[in-house]
């Protein structure tokens, strides 16, 4: 990941001086921290196939890429939830015309200590425990522990997602928030450290983070459902209940260089890229 | 001149701006829910925008360094400037310099490996994400602070002052107890200050290693969500022209004002002569 982020950089240096000599021949990236590893994927395929033409991705969280689309600094947001209406009146505002493209799938792995003998809850337990309803694991038929929830910060699509539909079980009018006691941390990684060594902590994040050191939770929509845990072919098939499409946003339908890149994003062997990098394709 | 004049010019725009953006949240909520909420639900419908647990956050982490990094600070001044033979003196001194050399980012991630686990173990908590944890680390980015300006006050304090001492029986001890450090006092709390408006304003570390949960704290044992961790975690993501973007600069003048004021502070102590 870090040798990605180095060539991310690399690649920005060397496009800030390429872009006087070729002009149009470079795509600017940025959003989604969740999306930056995939997007970084097909950006080196696409350079490799397309040689002259340079994509430079860079993170920073989906709010900050759909800001830099809107004052005009980039060419292709990525974001992990839905543009907001706020941030599209905004746009039009300035004369851009947010374009929402479909690019992959991700399922949300809510994760525990592998010591941690809970293994399976449902939606409404999920949203008891985050929530600060249920406070200790024995409730849940666990050990006599009090509950760490581990969240992301509000910067973080993965944390609105997250709340939009486990929490508030996507109904608008809910107020459910994340307990206050929710320990906000920066990154997924930080989390996915945080789980391996507490014994009590329960996090979420994007299902590619899952290592040996986290025990994925099997999740079921209803009391009595089926619990599912969070696979590659439960997510394509939807009975896994928490998963959410990844975005690029454009300014209009995309043309040139950026249609292109979508296209190759889109196509059998940029979706095949979605699947080595653990996210979703969006097709068989 | 030119360039005095330009840093104060500066300031005074860093300022109104500041101002300018944060006052606009007054619009939506009064001073009071603002200042006194106990919610911080930023980017909710509509949003809580209560400080009351991020300023809480705040001053029990600074509290909590303070109480750590003052007692060794001044005693570690002391020691360099009054006692230690002129070897020890030099490297202590290069020692300390280096302690402020260090990134606090560094310093927050070897306190994220090494001091978190160790806190949630000693103590038993859930979590060793905790003020505690944030305090300790803090302590030692105010220490070198601390050290060096209180060991320059001591320096500073007339020789005469330490002969005539000697001169009169008292022994070393007493000389530094009873004359050195009055002495030096001003300087000293000068120092403290300063030391403490490091820790209020720093950022990395704590948003690192204090769990960053906006809850009002009841021991220091719980974690914290700080003012600055807040503004660092969630600039980002404010929609420019939103509440959120608005009360993120509120907290930044608070911010302003509470450094602002142990400046001054610091400052008066420091320009008051014995």
């Amino acid at each position: 990941m870090f040798k990605r982020r180095f060539w991310a950089v690399v690649l920005l240096a060397f496009l800030s001086v390429s872009c006087a000599a070729s002009g149009n021949n470079s795509i600017q990236v940025k959003g989604s921290d969740t999306m930056v590893n995939l997007v970084q994927a097909w950006a080196e395929k696409y350079m490799e196939h397309n040689p002259g033409s340079f994509v430079a991705v860079t993170g920073g969280g989906s709010g900050t890429g759909l800001s830099s689309l809107i004052s005009g600094t980039c060419d292709i947001a990525m974001s992990s939830r839905n543009i907001k209406v706020t941030e599209v009146a905004l746009a039009e505002k300035r004369g851009i015309n947010p374009n929402e493209i479909k690019a992959a799938l991700d399922g949300l792995a809510v994760v525990v200590n592998p010591e941690n003998p809970v293994d399976r809850l449902t939606v409404d337990e999920l949203a008891a425990v985050f929530t600060g309803r249920i406070v200790n694991w024995k409730e849940l038929g666990g050990r006599d522990e009090k509950i760490v929830i581990l969240s992301r910060e509000v910067n973080s699509g993965t944390h609105v997602y997250f709340k939009e539909h486990v929490l508030r079980k996507n109904d608008p009018g809910s107020q459910e928030e994340f307990a206050p006691g929710a320990l906000m941390l920066s990154s997924s990684q930080a989390i996915a450290d945080e789980v391996a060594g507490n014994s009590a902590a329960i996090g979420y994040y994007g299902m590619g983070y899952i290592s040996a050191n986290q025990k994925p939770v099997a999740v079921a929509q209803e009391h009595g459902g089926e619990y599912v845990l969070p696979l590659i072919e439960n997510v394509m098939n939807g009975t896994y209940p928490i998963s959410r499409p990844l975005f690029l946003y454009t300014n209009g339908v995309p043309a040139s260089l950026v249609g292109e890149f979508v296209e190759f994003a889109l196509s059998p062997e940029g979706q095949e890229i979605v699947r080595t990098m653990d996210f979703v394709p969006l097709m068989k | 001149m030119a360039c005095g004049v330009a840093s104060i010019f500066f300031v005074v725009l860093i300022f109104l701006f500041l101002v300018k953006e944060g006052l606009a949240v007054f619009r939506s909520v009064s001073f009071s829910h603002f200042m006194f909420g106990h919610k911080w639900y930023p980017i909710s419908e509509p949003p809580h925008l209560g400080i009351l647990p991020l300023i809480l956050g705040s001053i029990l982490v600074t509290i909590g360094a303070a109480v750590i990094s003052v007692p060794i600070g001044v005693g570690c001044a002391v020691y360099i400037a009054e006692i230690a033979p002129l070897r020890v003196k030099e490297i202590l001194k290069a020692g300390i310099e280096l302690l402020a050399a260090i990134p606090s980012v560094v310093l927050g991630f070897v306190g994220m490996v090494t001091l978190v686990p160790l806190v949630k173990n000693i103590f038993h908590l859930p979590t060793g994400l905790t003020a505690l944890s944030g305090s300790v680390m803090l302590a030692f980015m105010a220490m070198p602070t601390i050290v060096s300006i209180a060991e320059d006050a001591l320096y500073s304090v007339p020789k005469n002052y330490k002969e005539g001492a000697f001169a009169l029986g008292a022994t070393h001890w007493q000389t530094i107890w009873r004359v050195m450090l009055p002495a030096a006092s001003s300087g000293i709390v000068a120092a403290v200050m300063l030391g403490i408006g490091r820790v209020i304003g720093e950022t990395m570390a704590v948003m690192m290693i204090t769990g960053n949960a906006a809850i009002l704290p009841k021991s220091i044992l719980v974690p914290v969500r700080t003012l600055t961790a807040t503004v660092a975690a969630e600039m980002g993501e404010a929609v420019v022209g939103s509440e959120h973007y608005f009360a993120l600069f509120a907290i930044g003048i608070v911010l302003f004002v509470i450094s602002f004021m142990i400046n001054v502070t610091a400052d008066l102590f420091l320009h008051r002569r014995p």
